[in-house]
């Protein structure tokens, strides 16, 4: 690290400012006497010297430093006010080996951004940040910032800062410090000679943790708004060094860097048959190879609506339905209960079968089938079983009112129980299954349906299954158990 | 080992699918219900090809970090639902002035407000209009099936580069929770870092802003953009027309509700209607031309079915410049019509002669 101080303009700055409008091409916006001058320097001078301005990409706040990358011969981005931690952290997860900086104001960092440098700085992003503190709002003309000074005159505290109106001035170094991710934290101030040179060295401190992947290192700036505080710089300078030293003492933070391991992320793979092993599943060998259903009850829609508590395989019970209309090609739709009512211990799904278009997935309305595995379920759903179609229950959890479903086709079999029996009463879903394949097969298949239903239920199940042969088995014998026990109830009255 | 591009998915997790097969490199998102299932699934996947995942601190952060990334040179997406959406405005902004590329999925809910989590598709205007401060706009897409999540995700990608700026997945809770089967496509090759970006192997001092103080240079910047939006207009309207042939009637629905409308454009037809349906599969740029020429081709009076308080609608009445009557049919606060609703109403209206 070099600490020989160059004469002239740092090599990290462009030689002319050509993005700059206007006229003045060699100068700074800055006001006189502004610390982001004396800061833009040190940082030039630091990346020139460190040989990272291929290395670098700058991140600017908006707030007077909003043009920053008129200035620096690197790559830059200019953010949104406060989000500069936030579009750095894309930076330095996109390309580790950048050397990432935010430079940002005190308006910016600690008061409509303070998330988002907390949260990277918690995260221990690997960047490096320069906050410029001056205890006011400059670009906006003189505001009170999060870090101006009890009983401090700004536009917005007219009479000076009413800590009991306003709070106390922010202290982002004592905050940060206390995080467990971070590397680095010191504040220091742009105002003497000695001062000067200790922050020359923090800047360059903080740069070489970013460029050994360290992860998170913040310097802060006290630093002069002579325009916007009304100060000479002889006053500002003392104003810096006795009035806002009190309230933030410079020194050294947080130093870890030495004992950090560097951050390595992972290579991205753009291997497409990784990605296809990935997202592709491993295709399940089929007894009946690439056979459709041909029963004319699957022309249009078939609505099946599933009920029950959260628990007993609901869910999964409307997935098989749909792995079977996916294995046999015809559209299937499978849409849950979501949200506060799925955690509250109810769960429904639809499911919808055709041959043709599938309009709503949400078997709101006329349901051909209704799947009731609680009585809840029955006195919810009921209704929406359209005349002449058909209930399936579990009688060991539900009880059929008097006189109820006298328009449709009632069938019932002890679904809980026997999963009991069969040793898992998980599997009451898949008794409930092989219910279903009854119903089905006595009212709805032709014969050539009739014949492969076995073999596609269980297929459907074993795909469900696909990892976990032992329950697989359980759930196939459950679907027979349920297929021979179903018992018939009732024909529609009318 | 065989393996099957034929697989059963949510809606959700068709885009996410869809995302890494278009080579998306980083997500960066927050949960909200109803679109959790997006960042669970690029939780899982995307780490597994060393791409980038990261829950952000809040949704303005997500945005912003998609800015990094899309600035750092990658592909990247992040997705919400419509509250979280507004919060992203900000950031959109500023994505669609510095003409970066990105993916946003709106997997809508119900509102205005804390509203529900139940599907809606009030986020229209929010979204189609640009949404965020200053004249621009995103492409905006919008799937009626599980399958087209996964297609029109690859799609917004080539179209975010195509355009350089930010591309919505607008969908809702319905078509985000629900399950249908799928085709997944072939994986793309690699989309490397373009010449404009902050990648260091293009540029070593590229910048990126959408700060322009001279008034005179930021009216060319938004004469630029919407030379740009002029061009997309033109050329990337998609639609998908159900028997508009001899139509005297139309439905013009998206997403979720064009799956009703088009069953009730089955009804209606029994019952003697000449009806069909124009599915916007763009909502920016608009399909004006379908509609124009429906117009032309005979349609004397057409349905905007929406889950809103009529939002599309007005794109509709733009579109044919008032020259047909537009009536609404919609449901708000995260019901979803029925087909016998939309039968009704349409039946009210045809003998109203409304």
């Amino acid at each position: 690290m070099s600490e020989k101080i160059k004469l002239g303009r740092p090599a990290g700055f462009f030689d002319v400012f050509e993005r700059r409008p206007g006229a003045i091409k060699k100068n700074m916006h800055y006001c006189p006497g502004c610390g982001h001058g004396v800061l833009h320097k040190l940082i030039a001078e630091a990346i020139a010297d460190l040989g990272i301005t291929h290395r670098v990409v700058l991140a600017a706040p908006v707030g007077c430093a909003v043009f920053a990358y008129y200035y620096f011969k690197c790559r830059s981005i200019q953010c949104a006010h406060g989000r500069a931690p936030a579009v750095a952290t894309g930076l330095t997860r996109s390309n580790p080996d950048d050397v990432i900086i935010s430079y940002q104001g005190d308006g910016d960092l600690a008061s409509i951004g303070f998330n988002h440098i907390l949260q990277a700085a918690n995260r221990g992003e690997n960047m490096t940040v320069f906050f410029v503190n001056n205890a006011i709002y400059g670009m906006t003309g003189g505001q009170m910032a999060p870090t101006t000074l009890p009983g401090q005159k700004t536009q917005t505290s007219p009479l000076g800062r009413d800590v009991l109106e306003t709070g106390y001035p922010i202290r982002v170094c004592e905050m940060i410090s206390q995080f467990d991710a971070p590397v680095y934290v010191e504040r220091c101030a742009l105002t003497s000679f000695k001062n000067i040179m200790a922050a020359r060295r923090a800047v360059r401190k903080a740069l070489q943790n970013s460029m050994d992947k360290k992860g998170f290192s913040l310097v802060e700036f006290l630093s002069g708004c002579p325009v916007n505080l009304k100060m000479n710089a002889h006053d500002m300078s003392e104003f810096i060094e006795t009035k806002m030293t009190k309230f933030f003492p410079l020194g050294v933070y947080l130093d870890r860097a030495a004992e950090r391991e560097p951050i390595v992320r992972a290579e991205m793979n753009y291997d497409a048959d990784k990605i296809k092993s990935l997202l592709y599943p491993e295709e399940i060998q089929s007894e009946l190879g690439d056979y459709k259903c041909s029963s004319p009850v699957f022309d249009k829609e078939c609505r099946v609506k599933i009920s029950g508590f959260g628990g007993q395989g609901v869910l999964s019970l409307g997935y098989i339905l749909a792995i079977l209309g996916k294995q046999r090609n015809f559209n299937v739709s499978w849409l849950p209960s979501y949200g506060p009512e799925m955690r509250g211990g109810t769960a429904n799904c639809s499911v919808v079968f055709s041959k043709s278009h599938i309009g709503s997935p949400e078997a709101a309305e006329n349901c051909d089938m209704l799947v009731c595995m609680n009585q809840p379920s029955v006195e919810k759903f009921l209704p929406i079983l359209k005349a002449g179609g058909v209930l399936v229950y579990d009688s060991s959890t539900v009880k059929l009112p008097e006189g109820a479903a006298k328009d449709h086709y009632v069938y019932g079999l002890p679904a809980s129980d026997l999963a009991n029996h069969l040793g898992d009463l998980r599997a009451a879903n898949t008794v409930m299954l092989g219910a279903i394949a009854a119903v089905m097969a006595d009212n709805f298949l032709d014969d050539a349906d009739k014949a492969n239903l076995d073999t596609a239920m269980i297929e459907a199940v074993r795909e469900m299954f696909a990892k976990k042969a032992k329950a697989a088995d359980i759930n196939i014998e459950a679907y027979k158990t349920g297929k021979e026990k179903i018992e018939f109830k009732s024909v529609p009255k009318a | 080992m065989n393996r099957t591009n034929r697989v059963l998915l949510k809606g959700n997790e068709a885009a996410v699918y869809g995302a890494l097969l278009a080579g998306c490199e980083c997500y960066f998102g927050y949960p909200i219900t109803p679109a959790s299932e997006i960042a669970h699934a690029s939780a899982r996947l995307f780490p597994a090809m060393g791409r980038v995942f990261i829950q952000a601190e809040c949704e303005i952060a997500s945005i912003n970090m998609v800015m990094g990334a899309s600035a750092a040179g990658k592909r990247v997406m992040t997705a919400s639902s419509g509250l979280g959406i507004s919060l992203k405005q900000e950031g959109v902004s500023y994505i669609a002035t510095a003409e970066l590329p990105c993916v946003i999925v709106d997997v809508m809910r119900g509102g205005p407000g804390l509203g529900n989590i139940s599907p809606e598709q009030a986020d229209y205007n929010q979204v189609v209009k640009g949404g965020g401060h200053g004249g621009y706009r995103c492409i905006v897409l919008s799937p009626g099936s599980v399958q087209e999540m996964c297609d029109l995700t690859m799609l917004a990608f080539d179209l975010a580069d195509k355009y350089r700026t930010p591309v919505y997945v607008l969908t809702d809770g319905m078509i985000g929770q629900m399950m249908e089967k799928l085709e997944l496509p072939e994986p793309r090759p690699r989309r490397m870092p373009p010449a404009w970006s902050l990648d260091r192997n293009v540029s070593a001092d590229n910048w990126i802003s959408s700060i322009y103080m001279d008034p005179v240079d930021l009216e060319e910047t938004n004469r630029r953009l919407n030379r740009k939006y002029d061009e997309i207009r033109e050329k990337e309207q998609l639609v998908e027309e159900f028997m508009m042939d001899d139509a005297e009637y139309a439905f013009v629905a998206y997403g979720i509700a064009s799956r009703m409308a088009r069953s009730a454009v089955d009804e209606l037809r029994k019952q003697g209607v000449k009806i069909g349906l124009v599915r916007p599969k763009t909502l920016f740029p608009f399909p004006e031309n379908a509609l124009r020429k429906a117009v032309k081709n005979g349609v004397k009076q057409f349905f905007s079915v929406e889950m809103s308080n009529g939002q599309m609608i007005d794109d509709v009445r733009l579109a044919i410049e008032c020259a047909r009557p537009v009536a609404l049919i919609n449901r708000m606060g995260g019901n979803v019509p029925t087909v016998e609703e939309i039968v009704n109403r349409t039946m009210d209206v045809i003998k109203g002669g409304k």
